[in-house]
């Protein structure tokens, strides 16, 4: 199921549908770690109220601005997928590609040494496997060119957990 | 040491002290939660257990994780303690990702210890480990914590590592009015609608001042022994539980309707009757009328048995609830001859909001309810009309229970406890109307049908009394009975996720420990261990109640009285019968005549040093 030639890959969120059971977190942390570590996947669930359940990772922005502020050379452009590749051993964490992310998705956990962006695991991803196998599909795969509308999905994951949680919960219970 | 983290927290909240204790071989041979609990338990508390008030700052809570928790699927925090229920140990599991959480800052678990001066929460933020403060939230209902501090902390956690990226939100366990006024079966919340309910640990907490425990941690779980094994174990795993298709439609909350109709085993006010045919209560009602959220799980579970009630309309606006669970469905429900799910949804939130078990909860309404209806309690005890079904009254209990305010305070007791002082004020034995196992309501399954899982002596000899998920069968060595669900307790997993199997979920353990546990060596020494030391401390009980297994290794009276009503009317077990089970589970599980563990096996298990509260025990019991 990798990208054709010339076609990209795109994992559409969609947060009403996750439950989240955070088997996309196992799974990427599994894949790129080797071991589970939830604050170190590339995908993040926060739930910041009971319920309200936003999957939050890279969208592959078309004008990189992680990519641009790095000074130190760590990040760069997967030809094939889009996707951002960290160079790990380039990083020293100075946190400039955090501050430039316009959805505040760069991590650098402690204890990890680098930063971790998602990296699309070479066109296949497993959060997006692990997702539909549940019977989720709040992680979908869409193909083809990049379309701008793609960047608007970078945003807080907390503001998008405070929009998610207004329509769930509605003014009573948020106060 | 592989799928531990090492260490355990150990704070004392009357000194302030924080240090960290090694994990060490003696406690690993309790594998963790449960087991690790009641050994610590015993060893810090063991020789003076008696004179350990439950309530009292001498008493320890525990919060612990077990070798499996964050790596098999279904996330579950243990929390063991001497319970003001039972006053013996329970260990009761919540759901919450403060398992996860403390593994990644490095802990295996927290010993509370002391009572702080003034209201206080922990914060645990990788070694961060800070006592605050809780002035601002102690009074707080459970929503109103859980949105305040959730957000409060997230957004210093943020601070702090600004340049790190936003960390997931921190793990939060609480109490409500009911643990802060040490109602005796008040539960430890997560998440708004989850609960530590068996054991009474919102007590144990509120004795101690403990508003709140938040976790945040940012490291990886602990090394594994055979990663590879684990990532196929996992994933196949998965899958099997994937299968799980009605529990991940509507949860046990099927139950509602189908253990009374199938099974004649569901409380039914106060279980005057186990059987009905009300289709109100049917599951299908909740989800049409109240589900906003269908699936909705916790951290690694494909199960997605959660659902989440929201009445948006009528007069229980803005009730939020989980589906509710069975147990609720039934003991705030049936069990109060209340069917209509707006109604039950509204007491659900309520327990929910106030910290209270509801198990207990509607098994002291009940209770309260039945002597009303008998005219031993009357509006003027009461202050209030109890009458079945009307769950505006039950509401108003509800509430004077948690602030212990008139027949609140008496009711405040738990059942049992409240059951004595009736009988005492009144002249008249009411204990008879307490469907109560050595302190702890009885879960909602019954046993006079005979066609549920729970039978005539699942309660009466299990070392947590009443509790519905740890129950006593014969033989009791086998892959079932409360030695599988000690297992389940201390590798700290959702017993709704263990459907692979108690050998498969060993060999999972293995995987993740590098031990070499066998299904036997569970059954005839680690399980057996935790089991004869929980039954040790059960029989030292003190300093109010204290128990006599020749009249406490007993069904409630009412359980004798055959069924009522329904396809399974006049049934009900034979107490002859029972007696003889009773001492035939003695015998196999290594009890004497009495009841009381016997030396050679304890000595066989390694724990000759606790034949000193044998002699204790004996000498009470004159035996």
């Amino acid at each position: 199921m990798g990208a054709e030639k010339g076609e990209r890959i795109w994992i559409l969120v969609t947060p009403d549908k996750c439950s989240g059971c955070r088997l996309c977190e196992i799974a990427c942390s599994i894949e790129h770690e080797g071991i589970i570590w939830p604050e170190a996947s590339r995908i993040r669930i926060y739930e910041i109220l009971p319920g309200v359940t936003i999957p939050h990772t890279c969208v592959q922005c078309p004008d990189y601005p992680c990519v641009d502020a790095c000074n130190f050379g760590a990040l760069k452009v997967d030809e094939k997928t889009g996707a951002v590749i960290v160079e790990e051993d380039k990083c020293t964490e100075c946190g400039a590609c955090v501050l430039a992310c316009p959805g505040n998705v760069p991590r650098i956990p402690k204890g990890k040494g680098s930063v971790v962006i998602c990296d699309l695991c070479g066109g296949e991803p497993k959060c997006v496997e692990v997702c539909h196998e549940a019977g989720h599909d709040a992680l979908t795969l869409v193909r083809g060119e990049y379309r701008s509308i793609y960047r608007t999905f970078a945003k807080d994951p907390i503001e998008k957990g405070l929009e998610l949680a207004r329509k769930m919960y509605g003014k009573e219970l948020l106060g | 040491m592989y799928g531990y983290a090492g260490k355990l927290l150990d704070i004392d909240l009357s000194t302030g002290k924080v240090r960290t204790v090694e994990l060490n071989d003696d406690m690993v041979k309790f594998y963790g939660g449960r087991g690790l609990g009641t050994y610590l338990l015993w060893k810090e508390l063991g020789r003076e257990w008696e004179k350990v008030d439950p309530l009292g700052k001498e008493n320890l809570l525990l919060i612990l994780t077990g070798p499996l928790t964050g790596y098999y699927p279904g996330i579950k925090i243990a929390v063991v303690s001497k319970s003001p229920e039972s006053n013996g140990v329970v260990g009761s599991v919540l759901s919450s990702e403060v398992g996860v959480e403390l593994k990644a800052s490095g802990y295996d678990g927290i010993i509370i210890r002391g009572k702080a001066e003034e209201p206080v929460y922990l914060l645990i933020n990788d070694d961060n480990v800070e006592i605050r403060d809780a002035s601002r939230y102690w009074g707080m209902g459970g929503i109103e914590l859980y949105k305040t501090l959730v957000k409060e902390i997230h957004e210093e956690l943020k601070e702090r590592s600004k340049l790190r990226g936003i960390p997931k939100e921190p793990a939060v366990m609480y109490i409500g009015k009911g643990g802060e006024n040490k109602v005796r079966f008040a539960s430890i919340m997560s998440k708004w609608v989850h609960a530590a309910g068996y054991g009474g640990f919102g007590a144990v907490m509120g004795s101690k001042n403990l508003k709140a425990i938040v976790v945040k941690g940012n490291g990886p779980l602990p090394k594994v022994y055979d990663s590879e094994k684990l990532k196929s174990m996992l994933r196949e795993i998965q899958r099997e539980l994937l299968t799980l298709t009605t529990f991940r439609q509507w949860g046990t909350g099927a139950g509602g309707y189908s253990v009374g109709r199938d099974r004649s085993s569901q409380p039914i006010r106060n279980w005057q009757e186990e059987y009905h045919d009300d289709e109100r209560i049917s599951v299908v009602n909740f989800e049409l009328k109240a589900w906003i959220k269908k699936y909705w799980a916790d951290y690694g579970c494909p199960v997605n048995c959660m659902k989440i009630s929201y009445l948006r309309y009528g007069e229980y606006k803005g009730a939020i609830t989980d589906a509710p669970d069975y147990e609720l469905m039934a003991y705030l429900g049936t069990n109060l001859g209340i069917f209509e799910p707006e109604k039950i949804i509204y007491l659900s939130y309520l327990v929910d909001d106030l910290g209270l078990d509801g198990i207990n909860a509607g098994n002291v309404l009940g209770f309260v309810a039945e002597l009303y209806q008998r005219g031993i309690l009357t509006d003027e005890d009461l202050g209030v009309k109890v009458n079945w079904g009307d769950e505006k009254a039950f509401a108003e209990l509800l509430k004077l229970i948690a602030e212990r305010k008139g027949i609140g305070d008496v009711l405040a007791e738990g059942t049992y406890r409240a059951a004595l002082k009736i009988s005492k004020e009144k002249g008249i034995d009411v204990t008879r109307y307490a469907i109560q196992v050595k302190g702890i309501g009885v879960g909602a399954h019954g046993i006079r049908s005979n066609l549920d899982y729970t039978k005539d002596i699942s309660y009466a000899v299990s070392v947590q009394g009443g509790d519905h998920t740890s129950t006593a069968s014969l033989p009791p060595k086998s892959y079932e009975g409360e030695l599988i669900n000690a297992f389940y307790d201390s590798a700290v997993i959702c017993m709704f996720t263990t459907k692979p199997g108690f050998e498969k979920i060993l060999e999972f353990g293995n995987a993740v420990t590098g031990f070499d546990v066998t299904p036997e060596k569970w059954i005839n020494e680690m399980g057996l261990r935790i089991i004869h030391l929980q039954r040790i401390l059960l029989l030292l009980g003190g300093p109010d109640v204290y128990w006599d297994p020749r009249k406490d290794d007993e069904n409630p009276p009412r359980f004798y009285e055959p069924l009522p009503t329904g396809p399974m009317k006049g049934r009900a077990p034979n107490r002859e019968d029972v007696k003889r089970k009773v001492l035939e589970y003695y015998r196999q599980i290594g009890y004497d005549e009495y009841g009381i563990p016997r030396e050679d096996i304890l000595e066989s298990l390694g724990l000759g040093e606790a034949k000193r509260e044998i002699k204790r025990i004996r000498k009470r019991l004159g035996v």
